[in-house]
């Protein structure tokens, strides 16, 4: 490894978890994803370009699931006409992993304008993925209209009134948190006091050494505030992570992949199985990013997440649909 | 790209009543003068309101249009008026008939706001 440092997050041992020191020791940009494992403390992050050079033993585990996020069912401008195909592809991609995984995450925006049959169409083509279970979260696009009513009677039955969830998967502790609802103008994504409050309640009890998965459609750092990619209360919600040893959070909304390590939290973004968003401030506005047909597939993906007991190790791959 | 529209639509609506209005294309421009017909345009691109702060008459129908591909709302922070998502090229009409200042923002993007100043 020595001479490719480059490619690497290093763990940062800041104690406060939530500040900005350490911010963006790695940016993985659309198109290239990345390989992440943690062991240890450390956490090292590859370009997916060299997970073909690792032991596939190192990206294997007792829990792996996928992440796809952004289907955006309903879109059909120029920079995707046919979201239904991608996300198809990425339904191809998640079944032809050599191991199919336990489970798929979908980090929000299922829909483009919250209607039922855009959710159908979602829910249709991954009924053929190879992991049946789905654990959803909203985004702003599943929420339009009737302050997310039709989201939670579809989605949120076994989840807390608000949408937001816990569960466990083989000694992992999984939050699916909601913070898309409510927005003040001004502001970014928001939690809000109710929420905050079941997380601390939900955390509690758990023993420091279970690694915590949370995930959320907006990302709970400050990506880039000026176009709202950040969540207001994200601070308060990260302070009750503190005393465990291995978070990892996982977002969607910005359509392309981002990483970064601050103190015992790993976050990392998704790529869309839609279309790809420019990167932070280099686009007047983070509108969908129009990029030739042939190279659309290569700025869209899934993210595949292994874990590894004993070793609190989260392997994060991105992987393109090209 | 983006679609531009260089065009401003002239839109005349004439008031009926208080509350009600009925809204046709007319080939002039209202005049800004005349309380009864005055409207005003507000275009959402780039995920941005322009003009961000708009200065009216009472009686001002003003209309946002989205030209964005992405939908978006018009919502009123003080929930004086509120949209319906947008999506491109949809448009959401509301006539001040008081005096005041009206923030409003975009609620799937909060980042977006803008302000009405009825005079």
């Amino acid at each position: 490894m020595a001479g490719k440092t480059k490619d690497e997050i290093l763990h940062d041992h800041n104690d406060d978890g939530v500040d900005r020191r350490g911010f963006l020791k790695c940016m993985a940009w659309a198109g290239t994803g990345a390989f992440c494992v943690m062991q240890g403390g450390v956490l090292k992050s590859y370009s997916m370009s060299r997970v073909a050079e690792m032991n596939p033993g190192e990206m294997k585990g007792e829990l792996s699931f996928v992440q796809i996020s952004d289907s955006h069912m309903g879109f059909n401008k120029a920079a995707n006409p046919d979201v239904a195909a991608t996300l198809q592809a990425a339904v191809g991609k998640i079944n032809a992993l050599s191991a199919p995984p336990e489970f798929l995450l979908h980090t929000g925006d299922i829909s483009h304008l919250s209607k039922p049959e855009e959710f159908d169409g979602v829910e249709q083509i991954l009924k053929s993925a190879s992991a049946k279970d789905v654990f959803y979260v909203p985004g702003e696009h599943d929420v339009l209209n009737d302050d997310g009513k039709g989201y939670l009677e579809r989605y949120g039955k076994a989840a807390q009134p608000g949408g937001w969830y816990s569960f466990e998967k083989k000694g992992v502790h999984f939050v699916g948190l909601v913070n898309v609802m409510n927005l003040k103008a001004g502001g970014l994504g928001s939690l809000g006091n109710d929420q905050l409050e079941w997380l601390e309640k939900d955390v509690k009890h758990l023993k420091s050494s279970t690694p915590i998965v949370v995930f959320a459609h907006i990302p709970l750092w400050a990506v880039y505030p000026e176009w709202g990619w950040g969540t207001d209360d994200s601070a308060q919600a990260l302070g009750y992570m503190k005393k465990f040893g291995s978070v990892t959070v996982l977002n969607g909304h910005i359509h392309q992949t981002m990483q970064k390590v601050e103190g015992n939290v790993t976050f990392h973004t998704a790529c869309s199985t839609a279309f790809p968003q420019p990167k932070p401030g280099e686009a007047p506005s983070p509108g969908p990013m129009k990029v030739p047909a042939e190279q659309l597939r290569s700025v869209l993906g899934i993210t595949d997440v292994n874990y590894v007991r004993g070793q609190h190790a989260l392997a994060v791959v991105d992987s393109t649909l090209a | 790209m983006r679609r531009n529209v260089f065009a401003v639509s002239l839109v005349v609506a004439a008031l009926l009543g208080s509350g009600g209005i009925a809204m046709k294309r007319q080939g002039f421009v209202a005049s800004a003068q005349d309380k009864r017909t005055s409207t005003a345009e507000v275009k959402i691109d780039n995920f941005v309101f322009g003009p961000a702060a708009i200065t009216v008459p009472v009686g001002t129908t003003v209309t946002w249009v989205n030209h964005d591909d992405i939908p978006h709302t018009v919502v009123s922070t003080e929930k004086v008026f509120k949209s319906k998502v947008l999506d491109t090229d949809e448009k959401f009409s509301y006539t001040f008939t008081k005096p005041g200042e009206y923030p409003y923002f975009c609620s799937i993007h909060p980042k977006m706001t803008g302000k009405v100043i009825v005079q």
